[in-house]
């Protein structure tokens, strides 16, 4: 159990930067979920804290101790790789003993310790079945428990899903967070799926190009955004980002999209966004959750509007709408039953309440 | 969908009868010699020189096998292949395995570069070796008075210099396949680079092992060109060589002999084939799929 701290993180692979200098402190006990395209740096920033990549500069601690040189075996932390990475030649248990073994842990111990785990993930009874004996889901229960017997300071997790199908990924997700409430051990768990990060995390990392975006707690970065590219990261389907301009009339703020289509913004925005008017490269970001059909009773900062339908998308719980604002697509997810067809205009409300001003060429929301 | 179906196994017929007529002549064409080897072994000289079937055996005799196996030239050269070609698989080995383990997985300067050296080494033919080794052997007995030819153990020495690079470089080619991932586990496991060698390469890579180390003994086993330029005296000759000088005196073959003694000789490599053929084809194949 400890607490994990980067300062000033960088990494260089020769000349090419993949972490450019990250600062993060992770609690005791946490869950932190690094989440991010591809070539983000999150998968390396991970394996730095393993010990598995060199630092080219700044600091990593566990605990109160500076790791930077100390190899990933006396860091005292567990890894779960992608592909598992079970021995091949031995069995469950030799798998989950192997780390204890090597320290020369009393048999006793090592056999409680990996029953213990074995309980804990249910697979008490495949512990005499070689990996290939396994399924997808069982040998990644097995990298897990190996990790759970070693009773380390920090879990570190490399996208240990990936290599799932759908379904199972769903159930394995629910199992981490399950083993989780158990084992409170700090982790640190890398994924590209939005959806894993934030059922998973109790906080959120979001990278992008070698930098952190945003930290945050799921509903933080959903709901307050700091950049564009978290608000366009986070969610699906990603929220509509629209061209606008921020204009004044009467003394009251107003979004343009179109000609046609403008939007008051909503009072206890007024003070904020004032000091954008008529400021170029605005744009303005709406979630599909955001607009929907239209409803007897409306909130406050509820606007209707009409617009010719492109395309509906039936998901069985909702459809999806899709539609034209100026040149820009826009997605809205409406009730099955409210009557959207292909082609045809439709009455929408857009919950202004949820809205965001995004500074395009800075990638900051407002 | 059933005349797609028909003609699928009409496919499959034509191409099992062809597979087995070529099979048959592969077959024919392999195992000739060695059934003509054990016919003549099983003759006397008498029966070898005269004009009959020579497919038929008319009076079967051991007397080829006891004349050899009571020889004491023969099992020499039986015993000086044997303890030559297991101590030549131990040193390959001990090469070449940590060789291709550290060519494999540990990056350092010029790593790359002596992998390819190490497969380029294997290019160059015995036959343009065993001149300049004979001079060099020479030039070292000039230097320290150490006469290295003619003397069995030397081979220990010399038939390494064709198995270790070319187990070495197969070797790289296991070690690659074993993921990346697998040290890594071992590495925060807390392994060290000679555990992750012992304890998850060797056994991982075991089929590819054996591979190596039938490659080793068969090459040792059956290697004629060095014992023939580097020994002479009767008693430090090898199996391959010995057959051919102590049998052959002067213009006279003795047939049956000399079927005798290849016959045998060719037994410990078939031997060991028959052993590990499972773990050779497993090793051969490894790599092509994944599981």
């Amino acid at each position: 159990m400890a607490k994990v701290t980067l300062r000033k993180v960088v990494k260089n692979y020769d000349e090419t930067p993949a972490v450019r200098g990250i600062d993060l402190e992770i609690a005791d006990k946490e869950f932190v979920v690094l989440v991010g395209p591809s070539g983000c740096g999150k998968s390396t920033t991970l394996r730095m804290i393993a010990g598995l990549e060199d630092i080219t500069a700044g600091d990593i601690m566990i605990g109160e101790e500076v790791v930077n040189d100390v190899p990933p075996k006396d860091r005292d932390i567990a890894m779960v790789f992608q592909n598992y990475a079970l021995y091949p030649h031995m069995t469950v248990y030799e798998n989950m003993s192997f780390g204890l073994r090597l320290k020369k842990a009393p048999k006793e111990e090592i056999a409680r310790r990996v029953e213990n785990a074995a309980r804990i993930l249910d697979i008490t009874e495949l512990l005499e079945r070689k990996p290939k004996q396994l399924s997808g889901g069982q040998r990644q229960r097995v990298a897990m428990g190996r990790a759970i017997v070693r009773d380390p300071k920090v879990f570190l997790f490399d996208e240990p899903l990936s290599n799932l199908d759908a379904k199972l990924r769903v159930q394995m997700r629910t199992e981490i967070k399950k083993v989780h409430q158990k084992v409170r051990t700090t982790t640190v768990y890398v994924t590209h799926d939005q959806v894993e990060a934030m059922t998973l995390a109790d906080r959120v990392v979001v990278m992008n190009a070698g930098r952190i975006e945003q930290v945050g707690t799921p509903n933080d970065l959903y709901h307050f955004p700091a950049t564009l590219f978290v608000a366009g990261f986070i969610g699906s389907p990603a929220m509509n980002f629209i061209p606008c301009v921020l204009g004044e009339e009467g003394g009251r703020l107003q979004v343009r999209l179109s000609p046609a289509l403008v939007f008051p913004v909503p009072e206890d925005r007024v003070a904020r966004y004032r000091q954008y008017v008529g400021a170029s490269g605005l744009l303005f970001g709406l979630r599909p959750e955001h607009i929907f059909e239209q409803r007897p009773h409306m909130e406050p900062n509820e606007v209707p509007f009409e617009v010719p339908l492109e395309v509906t998308e039936p998901m069985g719980m909702e459809t999806l709408v899709y539609f034209n604002i100026g040149k820009t697509e826009v997605c809205g997810r409406v009730n099955p039953n409210s009557g959207a067809r292909d082609g045809q205009p439709m009455k929408l409300v857009a919950d202004l309440a949820n809205m965001h001003l995004i500074e395009e060429a800075g990638g900051k929301v407002l | 969908m059933r005349a797609v179906m028909r003609s699928m196994k009409g496919d499959r017929k034509r191409a099992m009868v062809w597979s087995y007529f070529f099979l048959v002549i592969f077959v024919i064409f392999f195992l000739a010699p060695p059934l003509y080897m054990l016919i003549t072994s099983l003759k006397s000289s008498a029966e070898i020189s005269a004009v009959t079937n020579p497919w038929w055996i008319f009076h079967p005799t051991l007397e080829n096998y006891t004349a050899l196996l009571t020889s004491n030239s023969y099992l020499t050269f039986f015993r000086n292949s044997a303890v030559v070609s297991v101590l030549v698989v131990i040193v390959t080995m001990l090469i070449s395995v940590p060789a291709a383990f550290s060519l494999s997985r540990m990056k350092f300067w010029g790593s790359t570069t002596l992998a390819t050296g190490v497969f380029l080494t294997y290019l160059i033919p015995e036959t343009l070796l065993f001149i300049p080794l004979f001079k060099i052997f020479a030039w070292f007995n000039e230097l320290t008075g150490i006469e290295l030819i003619n003397h069995w153990w030397v081979l220990i020495v010399v038939y390494p210099t064709l198995t270790v690079p070319f187990c070495t470089w197969i070797m790289i080619g296991y070690f690659a396949s074993i993921p990346k991932e697998l040290d890594e586990a071992a590495l925060i496991d807390g392994a060290g680079y000679f555990q992750i060698l012992t304890r998850i390469f060797i056994p991982v890579a075991l089929p590819g092992i054996i591979a190596a180390t039938i490659f080793a003994f068969t090459v040792s086993w059956a290697q004629f060109l060095y014992p023939l330029a580097l020994t002479t005296s009767e008693d430090q000759l090898v199996l391959s060589v010995g057959i051919i000088t102590t049998l052959i005196k002067g213009d006279v073959f003795t047939w049956g002999q000399i079927m005798t003694g290849a016959l045998l000789g060719a037994a410990p490599p078939l031997i060991i084939y028959a052993f590990l053929m499972d773990y050779y084809i497993a090793g051969l194949t490894a790599g092509a799929t994944k599981g």
